[in-house]
């Protein structure tokens, strides 16, 4: 047990898609089967004993209902398994899981994400988030929304849209790195800052690409982790809240709600080696650097971060498999992970994950 | 077991109807909360948390709808987590809330389903052609008819337990002011006459199409002990899962839904479940399914459901009433059927049934089930605070 009765929770492996733009080979369920299977025999707990299973997927990605029933078929849920599914990114489905090993009568999980992006219009189908009555009739995009965003923190801060592509180029030249990137690069914010603004301030760096993939990690409590992983990354703290959608009642320069979440999952010193944020936009890096409260030599999403790979339902999941896989090889003994929901930052996930 | 005890201290849902058109969704929602508030003595403020759930966000149209419903939860500043696990999810929310509370997490969290099927129309929304797989064409109801047909056949039940089943719950529901359906002059022969819509299933048999929402607040041992009402001390829960389709599924009988039901009655010390429990809300959406899940659940043997529902014992003055709400055959705004069993489970413990309540009910089983017969939650509540933990 840890501080406060709070079970020691851990992750104890990752696997992710090697993802792509547009997937036009795979299915979802071909698409989450060999990412599971890795996740769980990375894991080395067999899955049969593996105590409880939760996804995270949105229907409207395919256009019709109940994506996730068809997600069974790659987990292999015979006999019937615990399951669960949450319509958020597999970040909360996360948490869920985490909540489950609390209660005490199971030790480990298995947390997968999914979605193909590339089917629909991923901006505008994020239209019907809004509220439907006031908002989205009037068609607006979640660029849209996010350029409105991005207007109000460069208004507040005083900065320019070169503050957006500094961080897009420094994405995209980390995403070299990343055999898993579907957008990388070595163009500098100069050169990024010549290409046209879709809206404005955003460009098309500013704005992570459409990504298909999926996403799996396995969690396990105290003595389970430390069997079957080496340095297992252990959840110190984790929270999330949200905020008011309305665009009208929130201060959009900043997060409260990330503020509160990182407050509550402990992190407020500031030793960070490395933090993986779920940053869509290049502004929302900037917004949660600032509402986290993370130091200036963080190591700010070394894998490129979305703007390298959005792979939409797991993005959020793949944030805790990246400071985790760091954790796990000892690149780095303490990071934050951090995943949102919703439009302009709505709702943000934070958790504390550190080594041994 | 490093679990908490929980209980349910407030209970709040709408009045069922096919249109609520004098609500928007916020509308709607802040309905079933604010009752639900208002019974366990609690303002917004009191709660840590709100864990929200409701079927396909094609329903309505919106993506996930709990976003922009935030303000109107009550939830800005506070965790909102969102549960989607097809019919079932009303059980599932339940049962994520009631965890957040067992865990130690948090000591008051609002859970809140809900559909607005009139926004939509959900055989259609649930009948999308997806690309490679076989289109379906017939809403739910196309899907469990063959379901039906083969149950009958292998129990050789009689062709009016069906009928028998949609008399009972709907002349229960007249007792019931939130159920969707009052319809006071039901009876064999106007079920009967009622057209086919999936052989055998006739309109009258089949649920109606609601708007609704139920709400909980589920609250911690010392929650409950200070609550101003009777709480429903949680003895039990579970959720199961197995895959749609494969070689040798039995779908009349699923063993997801067997052992869940195994589970829950292990955590409540239940070993008859006709003899230990008073009561059970359990999702009847077609009126067979009331013979198929007394077997499933363990009330009745293999093939022998239907004589129990023939013999009235599932009727509100039997021996083991289900549904004395009226069930989901009189109200189904679907997100929120499952969280309707379970608090109505909870109300019969708690006593606060009005004209449906079963006399000297101590411990009730909520059960709901989703998909192709294949997701299952349930809980078991009782009068008495839970020994153990």
């Amino acid at each position: 047990m840890g501080a406060n009765g709070i079970r020691d929770v851990a992750i104890v492996s990752f696997a992710q898609s090697r993802y792509v733009a547009r997937d036009d080979r795979h299915n979802e369920v071909e698409m989450i089967i060999p990412v599971v299977r890795e996740a769980v025999e990375r894991s080395g707990i067999p899955k049969e004993k593996i105590g409880f299973t939760i996804s995270g997927s949105c229907d409207y990605l395919s256009g019709g209902p109940f994506t996730f029933v068809a997600g069974l078929d790659a987990v292999g849920a015979w006999p019937p398994i615990r399951e669960s599914h949450v319509e958020m990114d597999a970040a909360f489905a996360l948490y869920e899981a985490w909540v489950a090993i609390q209660v005490g009568d199971l030790d480990s999980a298995l947390v997968y994400g999914f979605g193909k992006s590339s089917m629909g219009d991923l901006h505008r189908i994020l239209t019907l988030q809004a509220d439907p009555y006031y908002v989205a009739p009037l068609w607006p995009s979640a660029v849209h929304l996010a350029a409105l965003q991005a207007q109000a923190y460069l208004a507040e801060a005083g900065a320019d849209a070169r503050a957006l592509a500094e961080v897009a180029a420094r994405s995209q030249r980390s995403a070299r790195s990343n055999p898993n990137a579907v957008r990388s690069g070595d163009a500098t914010a100069e050169e990024l800052l010549t290409e046209p603004e879709i809206a404005t301030p955003l460009r098309a760096a500013d704005i992570a690409p459409i990504t298909d993939g999926a996403a799996a990690v396995v969690i396990a409590a105290g003595d389970v982790a430390r069997d079957v992983c080496e340095r297992p990354a252990w959840i110190r703290g984790i929270d999330h809240r949200i905020d008011s959608q309305a665009l009208g009642v929130r201060q959009l320069h900043t997060s409260r709600s990330a503020r509160q979440a990182a407050a509550n999952a402990g992190a407020g010193r500031d030793d960070f080696d490395v933090a993986e944020l779920h940053a869509q936009f290049s502004h929302e890096e900037l917004i949660l650097r600032d509402a986290l409260g993370l130091a200036p030599d963080v190591d700010v999403n070394p894998s490129g971060g979305p703007l390298a790979a959005n792979p939409f339902m797991s993005a959020g999941l793949v944030r805790f498999g990246e400071v985790a896989s760091r954790i796990h090889d000892g690149r780095a003994d303490r990071g934050l992970a951090h995943a949102a929901s919703g439009p302009a930052l709505q709702q943000n996930l934070v958790a504390v994950v550190e080594g041994d | 077991m490093g679990a908490n005890r929980c209980a349910v201290v407030g209970v709040g849902q709408t009045k069922h109807a096919a249109e609520r058109l004098d609500v928007s969704m916020p509308g709607l929602v802040r309905e079933a909360a604010l009752e639900a508030l208002e019974d366990a003595g609690m303002d917004w403020g009191d709660i840590d948390a709100v864990v929200m759930g409701k079927a396909p966000d094609t329903f309505e149209g919106v993506v996930m709808p709990e976003l922009f419903l935030a303000d109107a939860l009550g939830a800005a500043g506070k965790p909102l987590l969102r549960v989607h696990t097809a019919g079932s999810v009303g059980g599932s929310t339940a049962i994520v809330a009631a965890k957040l509370v067992e865990a130690g997490i948090h000591e008051r969290v609002l859970t809140v389903a809900f559909e607005k099927q009139s926004e939509s129309n959900a055989t259609w929304g649930l009948t999308v052609e997806m690309p490679f797989q076989a289109p379906l064409v017939a809403g739910a109801g196309g899907y469990f008819a063959p379901l039906i047909r083969a149950y009958i056949h292998r129990s050789g039940a009689p062709d009016h337990i069906g009928m028998l089943v949609a008399v009972k719950d709907r002349l229960a529901a007249l007792r019931n002011p939130k159920a969707h359906l009052h319809l006071p002059d039901i009876d064999l022969a106007t079920v009967e006459e009622s057209f086919m819509l999936w052989d055998p299933l006739r309109y009258l048999e089949a649920c109606p199409s609601s708007d609704g929402a139920m709400a909980m607040v589920i609250g911690s041992e010392q929650v409950a002990e200070a609550a101003p009402n009777p709480p429903a001390w949680v003895h039990g829960m579970a959720m199961r899962s197995e895959p749609t389709m494969f070689a040798g599924r039995d779908q009349i009988d699923p063993r997801a839904g067997r052992d869940c039901a195994a589970d829950v009655y292990a955590q409540a010390g239940i070993s008859d479940p006709r003899r230990d429990l008073d009561v059970a809300e359990t999702y009847v959406p077609f009126s067979w399914f009331e013979p198929m899940w007394l077997e499933n659940l363990g009330f009745a043997g293999p093939g022998e459901g239907w004589k129990l529902t023939e013999q009235g014992a599932t009727a509100p003055d039997g021996d083991i009433p289900w549904n004395p709400s009226g069930g989901v055959l009189s109200s189904n705004p679907i997100g929120a059927s499952g969280m309707i069993r379970f608090g109505e489970a909870a109300q019969q413990v708690r006593g606060r049934c009005g004209d449906y309540q079963v006399d000297g009910v101590r411990r009730a089983l909520g059960h709901a089930y989703g998909g192709g017969s294949q997701f299952f939650a349930m809980w078991v509540v009782g009068t008495d605070k839970p020994d153990g933990s």
